[in-house]
């Protein structure tokens, strides 16, 4: 059974991405410290509070991505709102954009990152992080986070 | 509504006005630059002061301001820059592809030729915030186009034809191309983008005939980069010494060091001195380069046949929050420090300002304001304390008034109160007064700072500010807006982002509004009116001898006001946001005003989605609203002038 990361609060509001993702109820939580990171539970929520790896990919996206993608992944002039983008993309098809780049109309660029050591080993946070805001459990300000846990498990909490 | 003051009313002084004529270029420009019929570089004048003596359109009759004609660029991204007028021709730029046109002003802006260059798109990831472009230079008969790419093409000004091209960087290693470039006698010069990169930034003089490269001044770096000479270069007044472009970096730092000059640059022909600032260090991490980092964040004035420096200040030392130095600097001769019985100079100077009196400009070669039209003047008592000043707004909330001969700092104060970075600056040192609370070294890596205001978009970018000799006011387009910043390391992969550090970006506190236009006293250090905006005002002003001032706003208004007052008498939706800087020029003896709209940018990056309270929760998007509920991108020239009567 994968790790539940719903936030009581927001629960509610979950239902639709649940059943999607096959997450369970927080009863059965043991916790952010069982959490760990998989493209079907990118993040652990839990009072508002993420899981260190989610906090992680709000810094590196505020550093790598939103001179491009504006704050918080809500699209600026320049590039599309990404917590919008992650309603339709999938964890491969993010990596994917991530790590080729693509070449859009009127001369709008996506670089590519495959040589890009802020990005790439942080890969799965900068997911986690667009994924919470795009499921509504993250809002636009800097997120409350729990401690960084087993180093190993989270990927590349820095 | 706050009552205007004049300190600085009496620049009638004519101590400047002989102008040096080394050269057939340089006196060339310095003659058209006095022809207000004529809008001959990016920023009006070699002094930058976006000032014309034009007066047809007045306070009186803005109100009535109609379009004359538009032109669509056919591009998408942020128009930053304006139009030149040269003669019947007008030179209109756009972001990449960096498309240049020149259009008939006999015929609509019919279009004479359009020269477009064939550039690889892999450079436009590697424009740090759009892929802006702020205008072409003239120069000998040719206009100089600065692509994105870096390459610098001379095109005949008459048919368009390429004359040569040089490459003055390479964007595989981030370097590109964003500045105007700025032509002195038979140099052009240009800068290079890429701070965000790693990039160590220089500023390199080209020869308008065949293009080879004449010299290249680093900002750090051995003295031999940097062209600073140990003994005679002066940072307030000492001698700067021996590689000082290196003596304050850890390691081979300052390789990868910053300090790019994608600003603007001014030209003193008497002093024969090039003015410009250098932007930040890289990275943005300030843990990863301890010391001051000399010589990012650098006022340089050097000398415009040799490069060498006379003097240089930096102005905000081991920066730790992207505040580069590259604002406009803007060159005026006037009293300092200003007469202190403003009573009676002031009403004086009104009343002979309404009687018809017209200001003389002190720009070097600048016309007397329509001296032929104008009954001459009295001569005003000339204040004996004139001196050559420059005038910077910089982007770290300080406004620096210098001698520009010496170098002297004579004045620096915050130009929005906002500002608490600093408390103030020493004026013995020239170094800021750090707040330790917002200071992001002193904090640490992985800590986020918090609360430290301006942002880093700075109280104000790149937008240049224009600066009437009619109120002796500058009128400057302004952010307020904050930010939390936390460093972290980075490691440096070459043509890749070099950033290190997360910052997130809001309204200053209290304020519902992201933006002031303001008019500042430069003699006194004081705000003298401020009009709030909605948004960040990101474009360039233009003050007339009408005693208007005018400027774009990012929901697309073009927006006149009245100089002395602020009051404002007019505006006009344009089709997108205007980060373009205003101009104005004759046509057929008729004053026009001319706009280039097209939102992006870092404004359109920043804004586009509407900023938020920081601490506020879920769904506090449109606390304030955002942008693109106002407007939509699109390219587009908008002539404006008065009805026939
Ligand atoms: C230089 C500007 C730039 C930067 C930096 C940038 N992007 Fe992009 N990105 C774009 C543009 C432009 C597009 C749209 C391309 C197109 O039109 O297909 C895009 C598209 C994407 C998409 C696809 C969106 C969709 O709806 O299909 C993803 C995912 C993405 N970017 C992720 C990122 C991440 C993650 C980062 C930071 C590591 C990042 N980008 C940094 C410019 C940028």
């Amino acid at each position: 059974m994968r790790s539940a990361r719903l936030s009581p609060l927001k629960a509610a509001g979950l239902v639709a991405l649940a059943s999607l993702t096959g997450a369970v109820s927080a009863t059965e939580s043991k916790g952010y410290l069982s959490f760990q990171f998989s493209p079907e539970t990118p993040y652990y929520v839990e009072d508002g509070k993420v899981d260190f790896g989610t906090y992680n990919g709000f810094r590196r996206y505020h550093s790598e991505c939103h001179v491009c993608h504006g704050p918080a992944g809500m699209g600026s002039s320049y590039a599309p709102a990404l917590m919008k983008s992650m309603q339709v993309l999938d964890f491969d098809q993010f990596v994917e954009v991530v790590v080729r780049g693509r070449k859009g109309l009127n001369q709008q660029v996506m670089p590519s990152f495959a040589s890009n050591m802020n990005v790439l080993p942080h890969m799965n946070d900068i997911y986690a992080y667009l994924k919470a805001r795009s499921d509504g459990v993250v809002g636009v300000a800097r997120p409350d986070k729990f401690p960084k846990v087993r180093k190993d498990a989270q990927a590349s909490a820095n | 509504m706050p009552q205007p003051k004049h300190q600085l009313i009496a620049l009638c002084a004519s101590a400047a006005l002989a102008a040096s004529t080394t050269g057939f270029a340089n006196s060339e420009l310095i003659e058209m630059q006095g022809d207000p019929s004529s809008w001959v570089m990016p920023n009006g004048d070699y002094a930058s002061t976006r000032f014309s003596a034009l007066d047809q359109i007045d306070t009186s009759n803005v109100k009535d301001l109609q379009v004359a004609w538009t032109f669509s660029t056919g591009v998408l991204r942020g128009h930053e820059g304006g139009p030149l007028v040269i003669g019947d021709v007008m030179y209109i730029h756009t972001p990449f592809p960096n498309k240049v046109f020149a259009l008939d002003l006999n015929n609509d802006g019919k279009i004479l030729w359009k020269y477009e260059p064939r550039q690889d798109t892999s450079v436009i990831p590697v424009m740090c915030c759009d892929t802006v472009n702020r205008g072409v230079a003239y120069g000998n008969g040719k206009i100089f186009l600065y692509q994105a790419d870096t390459t610098l093409v001379a095109l005949d000004a008459k048919t368009g034809e390429k004359l040569w091209s040089a490459v003055n960087g390479d964007p595989s290693k981030g370097g590109t191309g964003t500045s105007a470039p700025m032509v002195v006698k038979d140099k052009v010069y240009v800068g290079i983008s890429g701070g965000e990169f790693g990039v160590r930034g220089y500023l390199t003089a080209y020869d308008t005939d065949s293009g080879k490269q004449v010299w290249r001044a680093y900002s750090m770096g051995p003295d031999a980069d940097t062209l600073l000479d140990p003994e005679n270069t002066t940072h307030l007044g000492k001698p700067v010494g021996k590689d000082s472009g290196t003596a304050t970096w850890e390691g081979d730092q300052w390789k990868i060091g910053g300090g790019t000059t994608w600003g603007w640059y001014s030209y003193d022909p008497d002093l024969n001195l090039v003015y410009y600032g250098s932007g930040n260090p890289s990275t943005w991490n300030p843990a990863q380069r301890p010391g001051d980092n000399r010589w990012s964040m650098t006022i340089f004035a050097r000398d415009a046949d040799t490069g060498v420096a006379k003097w240089i200040y930096q102005m905000t030392p081991h920066d730790e929050w992207d505040y580069d130095g590259v604002n406009e600097m803007i060159l005026v001769d006037a009293p300092f420090p200003p007469k202190d019985e403003p009573e009676a100079s002031s009403v004086a100077a009104v009343t002979t300002a309404e009687t018809g009196f017209k200001m003389r400009s002190l720009l070097p070669g600048r016309k007397d304001a329509e001296e032929a039209a104008a009954p001459e003047p009295a001569p005003a008592a000339e204040p004996a304390n004139v001196r050559k000043l420059l005038v910077h707004m910089d982007r770290n909330g300080f406004a620096y008034t210098l001698d520009r001969v010496t170098g002297e700092l004579l004045l620096a104060e915050k130009y929005d109160p906002a500002v608490n970075w600093a408390t103030h600056v020493d004026m013995e040192t020239g170094r800021p007064q750090v707040v330790s609370e917002y200071s992001t070294d002193q904090n640490g890596e992985d800590v986020n700072t918090t609360g430290v205001c301006p942002a880093a978009l700075g109280t104000k970018d790149q937008q240049p500010a224009a600066y009437s000799p009619r109120t002796g006011l500058f009128y400057v387009p302004t952010n307020h807006v904050c930010m939390d910043y936390e460093p972290f390391q980075v490691s440096y992969t070459a043509g890749q982002p070099y950033v290190g550090a997360t910052l997130t970006m809001y309204p200053a506190p209290g304020g519902d509004h992201l933006g002031n236009f303001i008019a500042w006293d430069a003699g006194k250090g004081e705000i003298v009116w401020s009009n709030p905006e909605p948004f960040s005002v990101w474009s360039g002003a233009l003050a007339t001898a009408g005693d208007v001032v005018f400027y774009g706003t990012l929901e697309g208004y073009l927006k006149a006001v009245d100089a002395k007052s602020g009051e404002e008498l007019y505006r006009f939706k344009t089709p997108s946001g205007i980060i373009g800087n205003v101009n104005t020029y004759t046509h057929k003896g008729k004053q026009y005003v001319a706009v280039l709209s097209g939102l992006g940018g870092w404004a359109g990056i920043g804004m586009a989605a509407g900023l938020t309270d920081p601490t506020a929760g879920l769904g506090a998007v449109g606390a304030y609203s955002s942008l693109s509920d106002y407007t939509q991108l699109g390219g587009q020239l908008t002539v404006f002038t008065l009805p026939e009567s």
